[in-house]
C-alpha cells in the first residue's frame, strides 16, 4: 500500500474533503432534511450514541447479522459438501438450487415477516438466507478444486475417501471458503437490514426507517455511519481469520482486499 | 560392446545373485476406450524385477509408460494379464509401495517434516515412531534443518527430494517414479540422479524408474527397460554394466556411449524419442 502513497496525505485529503462539504453545505444554505453538513452528522452520532439508542440498536443488528451469518454459511458449508462429494445427490437437488439461487433473495423479506414474526427469528432467517448463497458455491468449487496428483498421491497410499476430504479436499477447499464466508458477512448484514425495513421493533434498520420518517436526515447519515463500520470490522475478523488459516496460500487475497484494487464486488 | 564386458563380469561379481522377483508382469495388456474406437496403450509387457533391482523404463511421449506405472501403483487396472508385487497380484493400491511422480505433489498447508509423515498420518503407522526415520531420511538427502519450512520455500529440487523421502517413509517393498526429475532444469536433474544414486546404494530399494531421459535411464539403472511407441512393448532389455557408484564423468565413457546408442537405434528407427 504505501509504495505509492502516504498515509498522512491520505488523512489530509479526507480531511480537506469534510472540509469543502461543509463550506458547500453552508454556503449554499442546503437545508438540513437534503444534505446535512459533516458538522451535524457527527453532532447526531454523538447525542445518539451518548444517549445509548444506537447501542441498544446496533447490538440487535449485530446479533442478527451473526446469528444468520452462522445458521446461513453453516448449511451451505454442509450442503456444498453434499453437492461436492454425491454427483446423485447433485443431480437430484440442483433444479431447486438453481431457481433458488435466481430468486432475488431479499424479496422474500415481506413472507420471511409473515412466517417467522416481527421478532429476532425473521431477521436471523433472511439474513441466513441471503448468506447462504455465496459459500455453498464456493465451498462446491473449492471441494472440486483438489489437484488431480494430489489425489492420486493420496489413492497411491490406500487412503480411504474420508482421509481424502480431511486431509486433501476440504484444505484445497479452504481459499474458496474463507472468500466466501467473507461475502457472506457483508450479506448477512444487508439481510438483517432488510427485515428490519419491512418490520422490526428494534435495529438500525428500524431506527433509519423512524428518523426518516422525522426528517432526521443527518441522524440517518450517522446511522449509515455506525453500518459501515459494522460492516468493516465484521469484515476484518474474517480477513484475520484468513490470514492465520490460509498462511500457506501466499497467492490468495481477499474479496474485498481485491475490490481496492478496482475488483468486481 | 566389447570393451564393456569384463567389467561387466566384474559388476556382476560384485552383485551379489539377485534376489527372488519383487514385481512380475505377465503379458500385461491396457486398452483404453474411446469415443473412435480401442487404443492400445500397453501389448505383452512381460519382465520382473528382482530384489534390490534398478529398473529404468525408457520410451518415446505417449508409449505407455505412465500407465504401466500407474498400473504398477494400482492407480489403474489392467485389461489383461497381470502385475504381481511380491507375489500377490496388485489390484488396487497397496501399502508396501511408494510412489514419486513428475511434480513434486507436496501439501502447501504442512510443512516439509509433515509432508513426509503423511504416509504416516494415511496409514496411520504412528507419527512418533516414524519421526526418527524422516528425520534421518531428510539427513540423508541434505534436507537436515529444513523440517519445518514449507513447500513454497524450497526450490523445485529440494522440493523433489522431500517427495523421494516421503515416498521411503513407510519402507515400502518397491519405489515407483514416473518422470521426477522431467520439470528440473539440467544442472539440477544431474545433481538429482547423484543424489539418487546414492540413496539407492544406501537402501538398496527396489526401483521402476521412468523416463524420456537415455542417459538418465543408462546411468541410474542395472537394467533399461525400452519401450516402443504405441502400442508399448518392451523392444530390448539392456543390462547396465557400468560399476557403482557411478559418476557423472562416466556419462563422457565410451562404454556409456555404447549403452546410449544402442537404446537410442531404437528411436531412430521409429523416427525419434519425441515422435
Amino acid at each position: 500500500m504505501s509504495g505509492y502513497g502516504n498515509a498522512s496525505l491520505r488523512i489530509l485529503l479526507m480531511l480537506a474533503l469534510l472540509g469543502v462539504w461543509e463550506a458547500l453545505v453552508r454556503l449554499l444554505e442546503i437545508p438540513i432534511y437534503y444534505v446535512p453538513a459533516p458538522s451535524a452528522i457527527f453532532k447526531a452520532l454523538y447525542t445518539g450514541t451518548e444517549r445509548l439508542i444506537y447501542v441498544d440498536n446496533a447490538w440487535v443488528t449485530l446479533q442478527e447479522t451473526l446469528l444468520g451469518f452462522v445458521a446461513g454459511t453453516s448449511l451451505a458449508f454442509l450442503l456444498g459438501t453434499a453437492i461436492a462429494l454425491s454427483r446423485r445427490f447433485e443431480y437430484y437437488i440442483a433444479p431447486y438450487v438453481v431457481m433458488f439461487q435466481a430468486l432475488p433473495k431479499v424479496a422474500l423479506a415481506p413472507l420471511v415477516l409473515v412466517w417467522f414474526g416481527v421478532g429476532l427469528p425473521s431477521k436471523v432467517v433472511l439474513a441466513a438466507l441471503i448468506a447462504f448463497f455465496p459459500l455453498m458455491v464456493n465451498t462446491i468449487v473449492g471441494l472440486r478444486s483438489a489437484d488431480e496428483d494430489r489425489i492420486n498421491l493420496m489413492r497411491s497410499l490406500d487412503a480411504s475417501e474420508t482421509q481424502i476430504f480431511w486431509m486433501l479436499r476440504l484444505p484445497s477447499a479452504l481459499p474458496f471458503i474463507m472468500a466466501g464466508l467473507e461475502v457472506a458477512m457483508i450479506f448477512a448484514l444487508i439481510g438483517a437490514i432488510v427485515a428490519e425495513y419491512v418490520g422490526a421493533t428494534a435495529g438500525l434498520g428500524v431506527l433509519i426507517n423512524s428518523l426518516n420518517f422525522g426528517g432526521d436526515v443527518a441522524g440517518i447519515f450517522s446511522i449509515l455511519l455506525i453500518l459501515s463500520v459494522m460492516g468493516l470490522l465484521l469484515n476484518q475478523v474474517i480477513v484475520l481469520i484468513r490470514r492465520r488459516v490460509l498462511f500457506w496460500d501466499a497467492s490468495q487475497k481477499s474479496v474485498t482486499e481485491n475490490t481496492e484494487r478496482g475488483g468486481v464486488l | 560392446m566389447k570393451a564393456s564386458s569384463s567389467i561387466a563380469v566384474a559388476a556382476g561379481a560384485e552383485r551379489a545373485a539377485p534376489g527372488p522377483a519383487v514385481i512380475e508382469v505377465r503379458d500385461l495388456r491396457k486398452v483404453y476406450g474411446t469415443r473412435h474406437g480401442e487404443v492400445h496403450a500397453l501389448e505383452d509387457i512381460d519382465f520382473e524385477v528382482a530384489e534390490g533391482e534398478f529398473i529404468s523404463i525408457v520410451g518415446p511421449s505417449g508409449c505407455g509408460k505412465s500407465t504401466l506405472l500407474k498400473i504398477l501403483a494400482g492407480l489403474l487396472p489392467a485389461s489383461s494379464g497381470q502385475a504381481l508385487l511380491r507375489g500377490t497380484p496388485i489390484v488396487g493400491p497397496r501399502r508396501d509401495i511408494g510412489v514419486v511422480f513428475q511434480s513434486p505433489v507436496l501439501f502447501p498447508w504442512r510443512s516439509v517434516i509433515d509432508n513426509v509423515l503423511l504416509p504416516a498420518d494415511v496409514q496411520r503407522l504412528g507419527r512418533e515412531r516414524l519421526r526418527e526415520t524422516a528425520l534421518d531420511l531428510l539427513r540423508l538427502v541434505g534436507l537436515q534443518g529444513f523440517e519445518r519450512r514449507y513447500p513454497w520455500e524450497l526450490s523445485g529440487g529440494m522440493q523433489q527430494r522431500v517427495a523421494i523421502v516421503r515416498a521411503l517413509i513407510h519402507d515400502p517393498a518397491m519405489l515407483l517414479m514416473d518422470e521426477p526429475f522431467g520439470a528440473l532444469d539440467a544442472m539440477t536433474r544431474e545433481q538429482m540422479n547423484l543424489e539418487l544414486q546414492r540413496i539407492w546404494l544406501e537402501r538398496r530399494k527396489t526401483v521402476v524408474f521412468i523416463t524420456h531421459s537415455i542417459p538418465e535411464a543408462v546411468f541410474l539403472a542395472d537394467r533399461v527397460l525400452v519401450m516402443t511407441p504405441r502400442p508399448g512393448r518392451i523392444a530390448e532389455v539392456v543390462s547396465v554394466a557400468i560399476p557403482r557408484p557411478r559418476s557423472l564423468d562416466a556419462m563422457a565413457s565410451p562404454e556409456f556411449g555404447a549403452y546410449a546408442h544402442r537404446i537410442r537405434a531404437h528411436f531412430s528407427a521409429f523416427g525419434g524419442l519425441d515422435a
